[in-house]
């Protein structure tokens, strides 16, 4: 009987808890559009999220599209279709790989600080000492944020296209020695503005789903230095696996039902 | 005496944890009221209701003759302008200066702009709390007592009417201690601000407070005077105030 009160419990805390997430989210979308618009605290988030994240990005997508220039020639060469890893490097990369491993790296960038910074000032009493200043702190925190987010995941995402595709370019033909001019050519021959737009269409939901998981995880956070590292492990796990669902949904949305 | 705030039949839980049961208090406009009790008795727990960061589970607050509880979240944050809040630890913002801190809510409460007469109003703040020239420090490079009082600064910044003092002197030497409950006398007969204290400090009570009102096992269990304080025969009291005084040697 016992364990059946547990699931029960369990079960009830969880629907609460989403309930609890999707009123938080709402109240950020009904904030979005009313000013003041903190233009200094939204530059800062800009700077933090995404100049100072230039090079992270940038390394890791370099390094995903050499990986997978190298593993698409190696395949395609079993079919004599080597020079077609131009068009799978771009395609792969543009619409899959930019957008989520640029949020990925995010997420353990700045959705980790985000909840922490948050985290900290919830057990400080900091955030209570906002609302008592007639302040509201999702106005105050999270805006400028989300706002700061919604701009630069799609910019680190498009320069994550270039990065990457760039990568599986020197692979595959520096090291893989496959005809330059025809892997450029197959490239351009079937990548269309749509696999672009579609990663950056993911890289701005992506944006959402992280700012505002990390941002709810750190309002929320209880209990001291113990509670600020418990809620930005969940975070972190949380937008994670929520990216990875979402970019599930989105691309079956796009082929399926959009034909793209 | 005018009732500013008025407390009835306050009552709040934490999960099976419950806190308050059944806290009635008035508390008289120009005065210093101080609820004391021990540690983890709720005395914070009254403030936040009575700020509304936190909400009863039953019961009623008045601000005046108004209903807070339940009231819209605009309405809320106009209320809470009305009063000033210095939490037990300070609670400032550890990314922004003193001269910010301090400017939050002259900027978001008054809609100050940064500029001269900003700055102007910091360091009249800041001598009034005895802590000139400190402006562009971090609360890191602060020691416990000058926090209090930089938060006490930003607590009256936009002179409110009421200000809640969450345990302003725990954590402090007798010397620091004293200077606090000098500043809380100084805000309360000088600025005419209503004050409310939450404390366990009883040598700290009796010099300070006009009215004491004793918090234990969730109620009021005693209200009056520091001179009826002295002379009531009310077993809690008496053992609260024998113990406050034995620990710090004054028995």
């Amino acid at each position: 009987m016992k364990v059946f009160e547990k699931i029960g419990k369990k079960i009830a805390t969880t629907v609460d808890q989403i309930i609890t997430f999707l009123k938080f989210f709402r109240d950020c979308f009904k904030w979005l559009p009313v000013p003041p618009f903190r233009f200094g605290q939204i530059a800062e988030q800009v700077e933090k999220i995404g100049i100072e994240s230039i090079i992270i990005v940038s390394l890791s997508t370099f390094t995903t599209g050499m990986i997978i220039g190298l593993q698409l020639v190696n395949i395609m060469r079993l079919f004599g279709g080597e020079t077609f890893a131009g068009a799978g490097v771009a395609i792969s990369i543009s619409r899959e790989l930019a957008p989520v491993i640029t949020a990925i790296v995010l997420i353990g960038k700045n959705g980790s600080s985000m909840t922490a910074e948050i985290g900290s000032m919830k057990v400080t009493e900091q955030i209570d000492a906002m609302e008592t200043m007639a302040v509201n702190p999702i106005r105050y925190l999270v805006i400028p944020r989300l706002v700061a987010s919604i701009f630069v995941f799609p910019a680190l995402t498009a320069l994550a296209n270039v990065v990457g595709v760039f990568g599986g370019y020197l692979v595959s033909v520096k090291v893989m020695q496959v005809n330059s001019a025809a892997y450029l050519n197959t490239m351009y021959y079937w990548t269309d503005p749509d696999d672009i737009w579609t990663g950056l269409v993911k890289a701005v939901v992506f944006a959402v789903i992280v700012t505002t998981i990390c941002c709810y995880q750190g309002l929320k956070t209880r209990g001291g230095a113990k509670g600020v590292g418990d809620s930005t492990t969940t975070a972190v796990v949380i937008s994670t696996v929520a990216i990875l669902i979402a970019d599930y949904i989105m691309t079956d949305i796009f082929i399926s039902f959009l034909g793209l | 005496m005018n009732t500013i705030i008025k407390v009835k039949d306050l009552f709040k839980a934490f999960h099976d944890h419950e806190v308050l049961k059944g806290v009635s208090l008035d508390i008289e406009e120009g005065k210093i009221t101080t609820v004391i009790g021990k540690s983890g008795t709720g005395k914070s727990v009254l403030l936040k209701n009575i700020i509304g960061i936190l909400k009863p589970d039953s019961g009623e607050v008045f601000y005046r003759d108004s209903r807070i509880n339940d009231i819209k979240p605009q309405e809320l944050l106009e209320f809470r302008k009305k009063i000033g809040y210095l939490f037990q630890n300070a609670a400032l913002f550890d990314f922004m200066t003193v001269k910010e801190n301090i400017g939050f809510p002259l900027v978001e409460q008054l809609g100050m702009n940064p500029g001269k007469k900003l700055d102007d109003r910091v360091v009249k703040l800041l001598d009034l709390v005895e802590l000139p020239g400190i402006e562009n420090k971090f609360p890191s490079e602060l020691s416990g007592g000058m926090r209090k009082r930089v938060g006490l600064a930003r607590a009256i910044a936009v002179e409110p009417e009421i200000v809640l003092f969450d345990e302003p002197t725990t954590g402090l030497d007798p010397i620091l201690a004293q200077s606090i409950d000098s500043l809380i006398i100084k805000v309360n007969r000088e600025l005419n601000m209503t004050c409310i204290v939450i404390s366990h400090d009883i040598p700290s009570t009796l010099h300070s407070a006009d009215k004491v009102a004793l918090l234990f096992d969730g109620t009021i269990q005693f209200a009056g005077t520091p001179d009826e304080v002295m002379r009531s025969d009310h077993r809690i009291l008496k053992q609260f105030i024998s113990n406050s005084f034995r620990s710090r040697g004054e028995i």
